[in-house]
């Protein structure tokens, strides 16, 4: 895709693990992240989305092999060295995580924060940064944000402190928002107003944003388009709107089908038997063959990325005979 | 028929965390009223600072309330000791949001399902070792897994031992907080079906604890909604999903994101903050933030009033606002 703000391709990482062995936590991932887009990446634990995540900020455990490109703008993130990536943190790439509270330092204010947070990256005064940071607070829904300004996050609560942490991370117009489970511990009703805020605030600067996340709600109310991670493999991309409408890979069918939100009357909620493969030994085939109801013989060769006609991809054999390979 | 559990007027106040010499107090629950049937699951529903995991513990007998009373099978059970207390404390069981919390890590699995029948002098020592396995079993687990320690778990499997050590006693009713918050989606189901599976074949009753609607209305057949230490509204599942009345139910429910990107929310179902139950607001505590507010709303307490036989909500303008062709019988 030209154009993309962020472009990785063909990632890999490996994690070391104790007993000298790896985790192939990101297998060859490739995605793509528009000016003013927010794509969702979405699975269950150990997918490998936070460690992708991870890899695009460049916060990985010590030790991580990465291969492949990820594209910050054209210009490849890796090989920067540890300096040269802290200059572009918070300034062309900013990260907004799960939990506001170690996200904030509960020593200092939240508004010289977010005034760090721009002098960290902008030659401006401490006055300049400091008028900055309180129309940044006013914007994020911070009521009465000059006199909230010198409060500790202790006095915020849980969505509040969101709110800064969004601030802070807006503060220098990132092209690229990492948002890592932005609301996943916030109540459901404060939940909608970060999301709206989020989206908001990106769509208007234009920020792209990778919205990494296990709830398929979320990813309906706010993306655009949506990469659905198994096993530390993208299985199926393509639009909000089709995904939903017509998930192609049988893990994406099985993931909607068991949310208890999609089935209002009673009876068994459809389950996914057996257990995600252990990325220390991951198995040769597709990844998840052994849990899936379709399973059949060639399926112990990897799928190839099958690119459907309406600009999805899904990597499944189950696809192959209706149009051609990507790759 | 009389109801197996039945809460009134509960009220729940600890000193605040912070509080210092200033004796502030969090007001946990202001007077809840509550019933479970038996072999019902009643599902409670509410954000942080409903109150919902205290009401639960009260239940449980972990929490003493400052008022009110709770009535398990014509018993009260507040206040009790000693043998009669152990004796409810069988019959009514938890079942926790994290296993690993509640099972010993160095136990196997079968000697922490084995300790409850102990605790509970349930059958003869031969006996218990075959109960162990039939337990194992009965939530989805094969007997050899009764010589792993949780670490060698996952989630899943670890909330299947949880329950199963909270059925060792052969409780009427187990109090779930949460029970499959921290589990995938996937996990969830099962853990879901497992629950419904044994309430239809041992009849047994469910306090079923959660934050998540989705969860709460595929499980429950009655559902209460919470907000800072109040019902709100109490209904039938069905009809509290397809009628709810209570402004703030109908936000709750506006604010779940649905996986359909059709139904996307185009604008915020509820601002503001949750206020502090530390300082909660006079009146109705919902009142700072609700659509319909009036302004007797800030002065007084609202009860849970009939909408129908089995839908009671505690907003008089709510209720006022609905057509009145068919009224509710009065119930006091």
């Amino acid at each position: 895709m030209t154009g993309a703000v962020l472009q990785i391709e063909d990632l890999r990482v490996r994690i070391p693990v104790p007993g000298g062995r790896w985790v192939g936590a990101v297998d060859g991932v490739t995605l793509a992240v528009g000016s003013g887009e927010i794509v969702g990446l979405v699975g269950e634990s150990g997918c490998g989305k936070s460690t992708l995540g991870g890899a695009v900020m460049g916060l990985l455990p010590g030790g991580s092999e990465v291969s492949g490109r990820v594209l910050l703008d054209e210009e490849d993130l890796r090989g920067l060295t540890d300096e040269q990536y802290r200059r572009i943190r918070g300034d062309d790439i900013a990260l907004v995580s799960q939990d506001p509270a170690s996200s904030l330092d509960p020593t200092f204010s939240v508004g010289a924060q977010v005034a760090e947070a721009i002098r960290n990256h902008r030659d401006v005064s401490r006055r300049a940064a400091r008028e900055r940071a309180v129309e940044l607070l006013g914007i994020v829904g911070i009521p009465d944000p000059r006199a909230r300004y010198a409060d500790p996050p202790h006095r915020f609560s849980g969505g509040m402190k969101q709110r800064v942490v969004i601030a802070a991370a807006l503060a220098n117009d990132p092209a690229v928002l990492i948002a890592d489970e932005p609301t996943t511990a916030l109540d459901v009703t404060i939940q909608a107003q970060i999301l709206h805020l989020l989206r908001d605030l990106t769509v208007r600067s234009g920020t792209g944003v990778l919205l990494i996340t296990h709830d398929l709600g979320v990813v309906a109310q706010v993306c655009d388009r949506v990469a659905v991670m198994y096993a530390g493999q993208v299985v199926e991309q393509g639009t909000v709107r089709d995904l939903f409408a017509r998930p192609l890979h049988p893990y994406t069918r099985a993931l909607l089908d068991s949310q208890p939100a999609a089935h209002h009357r009673s009876g068994d909620l459809p389950v996914i038997p057996g257990r995600v493969p252990d990325l220390t030994e991951p198995p040769a085939g597709c990844r998840f063959a052994s849990r899936c109801a379709h399973v059949h013989d060639r399926c112990a060769t990897a799928p190839p990325v099958i690119g459907m006609p309406n600009g999805g991809q899904v990597a499944c054999w189950l696809h192959q005979a209706v149009t051609e390979e990507v790759r | 028929m009389t109801a197996l559990l039945d809460v009134r007027g509960l009220v729940v106040t600890f000193p605040a965390p912070d509080a210092g010499l200033r004796r502030r107090r969090v007001h946990a629950l202001s007077g809840v009223d509550l019933s479970v049937g038996r072999g019902r699951t009643h599902g409670l529903v509410g954000e942080s600072g409903s109150g919902k995991s205290t009401l639960a513990r009260c239940v449980l007998g972990l929490q003493r309330p400052d008022e009110g009373s709770v009535v398990f099978d014509g018993t009260e059970i507040v206040g009790l000791r000693g043998r009669a207390l152990r004796e409810v404390r069988r019959r009514i069981q938890p079942v926790f949001q994290d296993p690993l919390g509640s099972l010993d890590p160095r136990w196997t699995v079968g000697r922490s399902v084995r300790e409850s029948l102990d605790a509970f002098g349930v059958g003869s020592a031969l006996d218990r070792d075959r109960r162990v396995r039939e337990l194992l079993d009965l939530v989805g687990l094969s007997p050899d897994h009764a010589d792993r320690h949780p670490a060698a778990l996952s989630g899943g499997q670890r909330q299947r031992v949880g329950i199963a050590a909270a059925l060792a006693s052969e409780p009427e009713l187990i109090v779930a907080d949460e029970p499959v918050s921290a589990l995938d989606v996937s996990v969830q189901a099962q853990i879901l079906n497992l629950v419904a599976k044994l309430q239809r074949e041992l009849g047994v009753a469910v306090l079923f604890v959660s934050h998540d609607l989705g969860v709460v209305e595929h499980v429950s057949h009655e559902v209460s909604v919470m907000y800072l230490g109040g019902i709100v509204e109490t209904a039938a599942r069905a009809e509290l999903f397809a009628d709810p009345v209570h402004p703030y139910t109908r936000a709750l429910l506006a604010a779940i994101p649905v996986p359909e990107p059709d139904a996307r929310l185009v604008h915020v179902p509820l601002s503001g903050d949750i206020p502090s139950p530390i300082n909660p607001p006079t009146g109705c505590r919902f009142h700072p933030r609700c659509p319909l507010r009036v302004d007797s709303c800030s002065r007084e307490r609202p009860v849970l009033q009939p909408v129908t036989a089995a839908h009671h909500v505690a907003c008089p303008v709510a209720l006022g606002a609905r057509p009145q062709s068919d009224p509710a019988p009065a119930q006091n």
